[in-house]
């Protein structure tokens, strides 16, 4: 059924016909209940945000227009069936909304938490157009998917008959569970090879507990196994078997989704001392290997004056851990304004609330240390803005002289990721730019090397969780019609 | 999960297991190491590898007992399963006929020293391996060794086995005596920072192992990195072999050290259970 002809069944024709829409618009968005910022900003595992309860979901779904047209599905990179999830949540059929998200999406529950919802779906919600506020899709999106997940009747898509072709996807963060679940709707036979020892890349490395819960991961995680999805841990592609050894034990196609795995540092004087490190490091011990557990034989400093250089999600991730495992003073040092950064609105206002202290306009020059080489100070210099530059955000430029001494124990340099390089080094002809990301037609994510598709951070540098999933969503697609027309 | 089917005790803070390993066994090359994990909590630890055999799709390890996770990994018997290994990861060892091969091993470093006198030698060169530790309980592979290198000088720290002295005593002699066209060093970073030392006064080029602290061992933390030539390299990508000449040492002991505190309280904790 195409979306128009979805869209013409009585029972949507009934519930649009159910209230005017005035009416709907004049409805007030949904505010997502959370946890009370003092007490979470203590509480190192707890969810911030709580979810929606069943009446605050069906009201918002209330809000939506059931637009004709619905824009806001050209703003989902996996292309979510938008307004029939909203409107099955409005008749009160949860588990049908559930449903409807998992047809296009793998990781539901998990895009309902991190997505940028305001910068793609909601962006183009018809409310914008009205000066009303859009529809909160990604609310309705988590409602729907953590209904299903708490009510024990998890559905499992359909998936077609088995066609024994083997393919394989490297990596099993977000663009590789992507791939993985569509490819298994196709009937293909799914191996994911995963380097760590946990399934979900930075699903779990990366994404602290109060923002995206393990658990969460693992029941998406389980979904696919049950479509019959294989998963190997500790297997890294390029060292332990090579892409060779994968043709040659009959993968008929390869999806490289292996992330964005070399963190960036700023090459400045002090950056190797001891306390100053990655956020993909901090976030791995205190996510990964859960260090801040007494039971964990992971050590992580627990900085009482903590420094997070950068202003993305990662680094509000990285400095809210901090706050909570204890720092008192937990600062964003950034080098633009807060307008420019680049982190997501609500994480910006989650840390303030949490009492993080933002230095804008400040960026680190040195670090100093003591004599066992243990980080005390940085050094920052001050900044101002001038003209916008290539990305559009305006240049942030040192103002002459000025400087500030600030008292440090702990410094989280979070400026970035490079795409790992295993991959690339170990695959010939495989083309690659000199930023380190793998060369792909984008309409169909193949490579240079035809049996390899390639999707998320090792093609885009760094991005988002559902840009990854976008991608798998387009390799599944496009290495399913290549496979076809080799037959 | 790998079955560890052998174990033996070299001395008694220092085991050598067999593990089984197919895929590692099949991939690996001297220089490599694999990234452990005992325990569903345990911490994420590079080794190594010393040794494989391929028909028996197995790898070798060797491991002194230090702090906790080297203790609990200790702890295990043969029959028992590491929870998680990865590997091989790193760069292999650059092999070919340099000449004249010194192979300097400190303590267990002896062990990931063996497969690389073994392609050395396989390559033409003349290698002699010099083995160093506090005592005669602490020399560990000798006899191997013995077998894979043109000759081999033992060096303890109280003379109670070999000549008294310092690796860096051995290895002086040979210098002294012949042309050395390649030092290779394995052993604790004091003992290849002083050969590194050593070497570069008679311009011997020189490479170390390194052994940092790492987390995932692919490239993805950053926890590895030492400074080499002015360059921040990571040990698990870009080494764990340098020119040891270009390495600065200081750093990275100051960094080894890094969480030295809270690994004595957890060992501490460890020791009372």
């Amino acid at each position: 059924m195409t979306i128009i002809e979805e869209r013409a069944e009585q029972w949507r024709a009934d519930l649009r016909g159910s209230m005017k829409a005035k009416e709907r618009t004049d409805i007030p968005r949904v505010h997502m209940p959370e946890l009370d910022a003092e007490y979470r900003s203590h509480s190192r595992l707890e969810e911030v945000n709580l979810g929606l309860t069943a009446e605050m979901a069906m009201l918002e779904a209330k809000r939506c227009l059931d637009c004709a047209n619905p824009t806001c599905m050209e703003g989902c990179p996996v292309g979510i069936y938008i307004p029939k999830f909203v409107k099955h949540i409005e008749k009160g059929e949860f588990l049908e909304a559930a449903k409807t998200l998992k047809e296009t999406s793998a990781l539901p529950a998990v895009c309902g938490r991190v997505c940028p919802q305001e910068k793609q779906c909601e962006e183009r919600c018809i409310h914008l157009k009205m000066k009303k506020e859009s529809v909160a899709i990604g609310h309705l999106e988590r409602f729907a998917a953590d209904y299903e997940r708490e009510s024990g009747n998890i559905s499992v898509p359909e998936v077609a008959t088995a066609n024994n072709i083997k393919i394989a996807a490297v990596g099993s963060g977000p663009a590789g569970l992507a791939f993985a679940g569509d490819m298994a709707k196709l009937g293909y036979e799914v191996v994911v090879f995963e380097a760590l020892h946990e399934i979900g890349g930075v699903l779990k490395y990366g994404i602290p507990e109060f923002r995206l819960p393990n658990e969460i991961v693992d029941v998406e995680i389980q979904n696919l196994q049950a479509m019959g999805v294989h998963f190997v841990t500790n297997c890294v592609v390029g060292k332990t078997i090579s892409i060779q050894d994968l043709e040659d034990d009959g993968y008929k196609g390869i999806f490289v989704a292996s992330g964005a795995g070399l963190p960036r540092f700023m090459n400045i004087k002090g950056e190797n001392l001891v306390g100053v490190m990655s956020s993909n490091e901090y976030l791995t011990r205190v996510n990964l290997m859960d260090a801040a557990s007494e039971d964990s034989d992971t050590p992580v400093f627990k900085g009482k004056k903590v420094a997070i250089i950068g202003g993305g999600n990662t680094a509000m991730d990285s400095v809210r851990t901090a706050r909570r495992l204890g720092a008192d003073r937990a600062m964003i040092v950034y080098r633009r304004s807060e307008s420019e950064m680049p982190a997501r609105l609500e994480e910006v206002k989650h840390a303030k609330e949490e009492g993080i202290e933002f230095w804008t306009l400040h960026n680190p020059i040195e670090y100093i240390g003591n004599e066992q080489g243990r980080v005390t100070h940085m050094l920052l210099q001050v900044m101002t803005l001038g003209e916008p530059d290539e990305s559009g955000r305006r240049s942030p430029i040192e103002i002459p002289g000025k400087t500030e001494l600030v008292e440090v124990d702990e410094v989280v340099v979070s400026v970035g990721v490079s795409p790992n390089p295993l991959i690339p080094q170990s695959v010939q002809g495989l083309e690659v730019t000199k930023w380190g990301t793998v060369v792909v037609n984008n309409d169909t994510m193949q490579s240079a090397v035809p049996i390899i598709f390639a999707g998320g951070d090792i093609v885009r540098g760094g991005a988002t969780v559902i840009l990854a999933m976008g991608d798998g969503r387009k390799a599944a697609k496009a290495m399913d019609e290549w496979i076809n027309s080799k037959k | 999960m790998n079955k560890i089917l052998s174990k033996e005790y070299f001395s008694a803070n220092v085991v050598k297991f067999e593990v089984e390993a197919p895929l590692i066994a099949k991939a690996r090359k001297a220089g490599h190491f694999v990234i452990l994990k005992v325990g569903a909590k345990g911490e994420r630890i590079p080794l190594t590898i010393a040794d494989a055999d391929l028909q028996k799709g197995t790898i070798t390890l060797v491991i002194q007992k230090m702090g906790v996770s080297s203790s609990k990994l200790c702890a295990l018997e043969a029959g028992d399963y590491i929870t998680d290994m990865v590997g091989p990861l790193g760069r292999a060892t650059h092999i070919e006929n340099f000449g004249t091969v010194i192979c300097a091993c400190g303590g267990v470093g002896t062990a990931p020293m063996m497969p690389i006198v073994a392609a050395l030698k396989q390559a033409g060169n003349r290698v002699i391996t010099v083995l160093a530790a506090r005592n005669k309980d602490l020399i560990i592979l000798e006899e191997q060794m013995r077998n894979l290198s043109d000759e081999v000088i033992v060096m303890t720290d109280d003379g109670s086995y070999g000549t008294q002295g310092l690796v860096t005593n051995g290895v002086e002699s040979v210098i002294n005596r012949e042309k050395v066209d390649l030092c290779v060093t394995i052993g604790p970073a004091i003992m290849m920072k002083f050969v590194s030392i050593l070497t570069k006064k008679y311009e011997v080029p020189t490479l170390a192992s390194l052994n940092t602290i790492m987390v995932d061992g692919t490239g993805m933390c950053g926890a590895c990195r030492v400074s080499v030539g002015g360059k921040t390299k990571f040990v698990c990508v870009d080494g764990p072999e340098f020119d040891a000449h270009q390495v600065d040492f200081d750093e990275m002991l100051m960094r080894l050290g890094g969480y030295r505190d809270i690994e004595r309280e957890e060992m501490a904790e460890y020791s009372k259970r």
